[in-house]
């Protein structure tokens, strides 16, 4: 059945196996985060959609970008969902029966089916081949023929300088936050009557 | 053996002639976001609503790859894919820090419990 489709499509037979496969995995694990009762399923599920779209990186010669996913979002992110799972003892099953909204979930599907038609409507005109450069005025490709990582770098480190500055200030200022929201409030607080010099301790 | 073999299977994968489009790449990432956003809305648990919300973004970064990929190669779309995933990072750590705060100390964390806020 795959050479046909492949010959419909006019595409590469592995390209295609390549494409299907992943893309089932991806929607698989995004229906198990949204179905899964269990959050640890969920995060599970998330693990398989990230590493699913880590494969179509690779598949779009982002291959920089699928290893930082897979080591940032899977390795690190979920992890952390899962440590808060965890500590917050939120693994126990959420119930699905009762809704404060009654008309919640039917209005959530139909906008969801809204913006899913949108989206397809707006892509379809996105079918067909790969352009040749010469095809498409004005773009020029950026830094060609050299390695993806070079590409990445040459223009994160020169065009968008000031970006990656205040994307590190934005990482300080998140470890920063969280430190702060971590701490127990009222902790030890000084006496009141007590007229020890000691500052008050936070 | 499989050592040797990767890089071959890979190039194989990815030098052929024939390319898929755009096309399915962008309806893939389309439905991604659409479950994303039905999750979010549907479910309760604040912390399968932030994972809905991560869906979401991994949708997001596959359409940039996908246009910097059409685009004749523009690494642009994989730049701004790389500043997506710092500040999602820099999200989730804020909002899980937010999330422990307030329901420390209580089990079964639902986002409906968040209406005892009010003053």
């Amino acid at each position: 059945m795959t050479p046909v489709l492949a010959e419909v499509f006019d595409v590469g037979f592995a390209d295609l196996v390549v494409f299907v496969v992943a893309g089932a995995v991806v929607l698989a694990g995004g229906f198990g985060v949204v179905l899964a009762r269990n959050p640890v399923h969920a995060a599970l599920s998330l693990i398989t959609t990230l590493f699913g779209v880590a494969v179509l990186f690779v598949s779009q010669q982002a291959d920089f970008l699928a290893v930082v996913q897979v080591i940032v979002y899977a390795g690190a992110i979920v992890v952390l969902f899962l440590f808060v799972i965890m500590l917050l003892g939120v693994d126990k099953e959420e119930s699905i029966a009762a809704e404060p909204l009654k008309a919640q979930r039917p209005v959530a599907l139909a906008l969801g089916l809204l913006v899913l038609v949108e989206l397809v409507f707006l892509s379809g005109i996105h079918f067909g081949s790969i352009a040749d450069v010469e095809s498409q005025p004005g773009i020029t490709p950026t830094d060609p023929g050299a390695e993806n990582v070079e590409q990445l770098a040459r223009t994160i480190f020169t065009r968008y300088l000031y970006a990656f500055e205040v994307t590190s200030v934005l990482l300080v200022i998140a470890v920063v936050g969280a430190v702060v929201l971590a701490r127990r409030a009222g902790v030890t607080r000084q006496r009141p009557a007590s007229p020890s010099t000691e500052p008050v301790s936070r | 053996m499989l050592p040797d073999a990767l890089p071959v299977l890979v190039a194989a994968v990815r030098d052929q002639p024939q390319t898929i489009g755009p096309g399915p790449y962008l309806v893939l990432a389309a439905l991604l976001f659409t479950i994303g956003a039905v999750g979010l809305l549907v479910r309760r648990n604040v912390l399968v609503m932030f994972m809905c919300v991560e869906l979401m973004l991994n949708a997001v970064n596959l359409t940039f790859v996908t246009f910097s990929r059409s685009l004749a190669g523009d690494i642009n779309g994989q730049v701004a894919v790389f500043f997506v995933l710092v500040v999602a990072a820099a999200e989730v750590v804020i909002g899980l820090g937010i999330i422990v705060a307030i329901f420390r100390r209580r089990q079964g964390a639902t986002a409906d419990d968040l209406h005892i806020l009010k003053g």
